[in-house]
């Protein structure tokens, strides 16, 4: 059943998709490897292996992988996948998509072998060092050129909103690695570089892009996927036009306005601050409307939710979107950040939507491209895919709640105060109470990671093209009753 | 406004395409750009100086081994940061930090204003094993760094490329980077360390700060830096003058 066989439609590139897609799966284990690896760090710290194990080399490994091999490829598999079928044409360039992959590839590997070497930029998730920056800003404007140039070929008069968040991502991306990765090689064969701006104007910088790699690169590229996959997954019509291009215009304005909730009370000005204070609790709306748009989606085939494991995925996925998009405007009011800045509180807010909303969103795309980039019938075992699901969600809940109590715990141990007007606790004390929750986190990791596992194999069986005889029996029982 | 008239951006995929970047320059513009009025955002203190070379070379192995992503450099103005960590932190303070590291965790302790909290061989010992000075930190140990020698012969180039950006490296403190690390890691029983204070003054930190006679370390670098954090400004004398005003 490939598309050459069926005349009407259009001979899509499907090749470049697979390779990003088998990518996906190669680096998000990888990554969910690293992050357990500097979760049990955290619990028995000789598993620091000096120099090139420690958790400082490591935790930018665990973030870049999982950020950028993992979303990061995602998003390639997806939107190629997406802008063919939404524009009814080809890719516009074999061989720049396909550079795109291997040139991308380069990319993880130059930055990943850097960090064990020590060589960084030292600005949390930019860490690549001038020579990576270059290469990828290389690669990036390949990614526009194919994505543009199939979009302006297209058959299709309108183009469809997921064409608009992963455009919105593509260019905001640009602009923001251009923007924070100004920096000045000391020699032209060396690795090490300083940046342009100092103190204050390069923290500004950092977390204008830092937050917004949160938003254009984990939010509005996986919401392009989330517009496209789950109104396929459910078979029905995306809920709302109307709502779509008010959150699309909203989220991407207000978006970039955030950065500063990352410097509440630090020496960076008053007014700016408030600025990204006051953007970031009004981001609790565009955001919302996402959710609403994708749940609402469901409206009127609720019934599917009951039985198919991928669109519970997504739908979960938008459930955690939806949670930590209310978290995240509450922990950037000041009085709250003042309590939740510089503790786990914080680690645990992204994972709930780096592992619940962008993990999940992307698992179910997978579920969704696999079988049919690979021209099967079905997934090798839906049953597998409910059990990836229920793993995975305990997983998730175990880790964010241990870091709510221990975000908030150290929180509170570190102002608090004993009758005589002294601090209480000295730091070390809240270091040791960690353990009990740091252990948990582990437990929390490890069950995300065996779910991954389990969708290895399940796509591994599907690729192969084996049967699953028992749930072909049961499909056929059901088709005859 | 009618629903309709949003069919022209769907249909152009170029005016799309630059409606977004107009939208996204928006917040940026307005928030970074007045930064780079540094007299309305940088209140000049008395003190502040750049990295010795020695000083610059401990910052770049802080940043190698990503002490950022669990030790913050930034107290802030709230009663129990500043009882535990001292002075609330000035921008002044982190003004040739290229880049800054105000870090955005807390997994140990700030370290804004460590310097000269804790004595060398403190620091030496506790970074070689952390667990033998503080048996219940989770810190990796960095053993390593006492028998690595320090890259110094080149560190007149990073001077130079600091000064590219602004920093008010001297002709003569880049002709003498390597020796001023040298003199510094040695101390004055040992060595000249005139030429040092006169460019960087007298209160340079200028000691064997690892104990190892015969090299200079990593160790040594990165100790002279940490030792370094918090101090070029003098608050006291400081709030004295506050005081009389």
């Amino acid at each position: 059943m490939t598309a050459t066989t069926l005349s009407e439609k259009p001979n899509y590139n499907d090749d470049v998709v697979k390779l990003f897609t088998l990518a996906t799966i190669f680096w998000g284990v990888t990554g969910f490897l690293v992050g357990v690896l500097i979760a049990s760090q955290m619990v028995f710290p000789d598993l620091n292996i000096e120099p090139w194990l420690n958790f400082g080399r490591l935790r930018p490994l665990h973030t870049s992988a999982v950020i950028f091999a993992f979303g990061g490829n995602a998003l390639f598999a997806t939107s190629y996948y997406v802008v063919q079928r939404t524009c009814g044409v080809r890719l516009w360039s074999d061989k720049l998509a396909n550079f795109t992959f291997w040139g991308y590839q380069a990319v993880i590997v130059m930055a990943g072998l850097g960090y064990v070497l020590g060589v960084t930029q030292g600005k949390e998730y930019a860490e690549p060092e001038w020579y990576v920056d270059l290469w990828l800003t290389i690669v990036w404007v390949a990614y526009l050129l194919v994505y543009l140039g199939t979009v302006i070929k297209r058959k299709e008069p309108h183009l469809y909103v997921a064409n608009w968040f992963y455009l919105a991502f593509i260019i905001t991306v640009a602009v923001l690695h251009l923007g924070n990765n100004i920096q000045i090689p000391v020699e032209i064969l060396g690795a090490k570089s300083y940046s342009v701006q100092a103190g204050v104007q390069s923290a500004m910088i950092q977390w204008w892009y830092g937050h917004n790699a949160v938003g254009f690169f984990l939010t509005a590229g996986f919401l392009g996927m989330m517009y496209y996959f789950v109104p396929k997954q459910a078979n029905r019509p995306i809920y709302s036009y109307r709502l779509s291009i008010v959150h699309f215009w909203s989220l991407i304005f207000i978006y970039i306005w955030a950065g500063p909730h990352h410097l509440h009370y630090t020496s960076l000005p008053d007014w700016a601050q408030t600025l990204g204070m006051t953007f970031s609790i009004m981001l609790w709306m565009p955001s919302w409307g996402g959710m609403i748009n994708g749940v609402m989606t469901l409206s009127g085939a609720w019934h599917k939710l009951r039985e198919d494991p991928v669109l519970q995925f997504m739908i979960v996925a938008l459930a955690f979107y939806g949670m930590s998009t209310f978290e995240g405007p509450l922990m950037s009011i000041r009085a709250v950040n003042s309590l939740s800045h510089y503790t786990d509180w914080t680690i645990g807010h992204v994972h709930s939507g780096a592992l619940g909303w962008v993990g999940f969103i992307s698992f179910g795309a997978l579920y969704y491209l696999v079988p049919r980039l690979w021209g099967r019938e079905r997934l090798y075992s839906t049953k597998l895919v409910s059990m990836h699901l229920w793993i995975a969600t305990i997983g998730i809940v175990f880790y964010i709640a241990a870091m709510w109590v221990s975000g908030i715990m150290q929180g509170l141990m570190w102002r608090s105060y004993n009758d005589m007007g002294f601090l209480e606790y000295s730091f070390v004390e809240s270091v040791m109470a960690m353990k009990p929750f740091y252990t948990i986190r582990v437990l929390g990791g490890l069950l995300y990671l065996t779910g991954a596992l389990i969708m290895v194999y399940n796509f591994w069986k599907t690729i192969r093209g084996d049967v699953n005889e028992k749930e072909q029996q049961l499909l056929s029982q059901g088709a005859t009753a | 406004m009618s629903w309709k008239s949003h069919e022209t951006l769907e249909k152009n995929s170029i005016l799309l395409l630059i409606g977004i970047i107009v939208v996204v320059l928006i917040g940026g513009i307005v928030e970074i750009i007045p930064l780079f009025r540094k007299e309305t955002v940088i209140e000049p203190v008395e003190g502040v100086r750049p990295y010795t070379p020695l000083e610059l070379a401990g910052y770049n192995i802080y940043i190698r081994e990503g002490c950022y992503n669990c030790h913050s450099q930034q107290i802030r103005p709230l009663r129990d940061e500043v009882v535990r960590y001292g002075h609330y932190s000035l921008a002044a303070e982190s003004m040739y930090d290229h880049p800054f590291q105000w870090g955005s965790k807390r997994t140990g302790p700030d370290l804004a204003r460590v310097g000269g909290k804790y004595s060398d061989e403190w620091q030496t010992a506790h970074l070689v094993e952390p667990r033998d000075l503080v048996p219940e930190s989770i810190m990796p140990s960095y053993e390593f760094l006492l028998k690595k020698g320090a890259k110094l012969h080149n560190l007149d180039k990073h001077l130079k490329t600091l000064r590219i950006t602004g920093v008010p490296y001297s002709d003569e403190m880049i002709e003498n980077a390597e020796k001023d690390a040298a003199a510094q890691a040695t101390g004055e029983d040992r060595a000249d360390i005139s030429g040092l204070q006169e460019r960087y003054g007298e209160n340079v930190n200028a000691r064997d700060f690892d104990g190892q006679e015969n090299m200079i370390s990593e160790m040594d670098a990165l100790v002279a830096y940490l030792q370094v954090l918090g101090t070029m400004v003098d608050f006291e004398a400081a709030q004295q003058i506050e005081g009389t005003q």
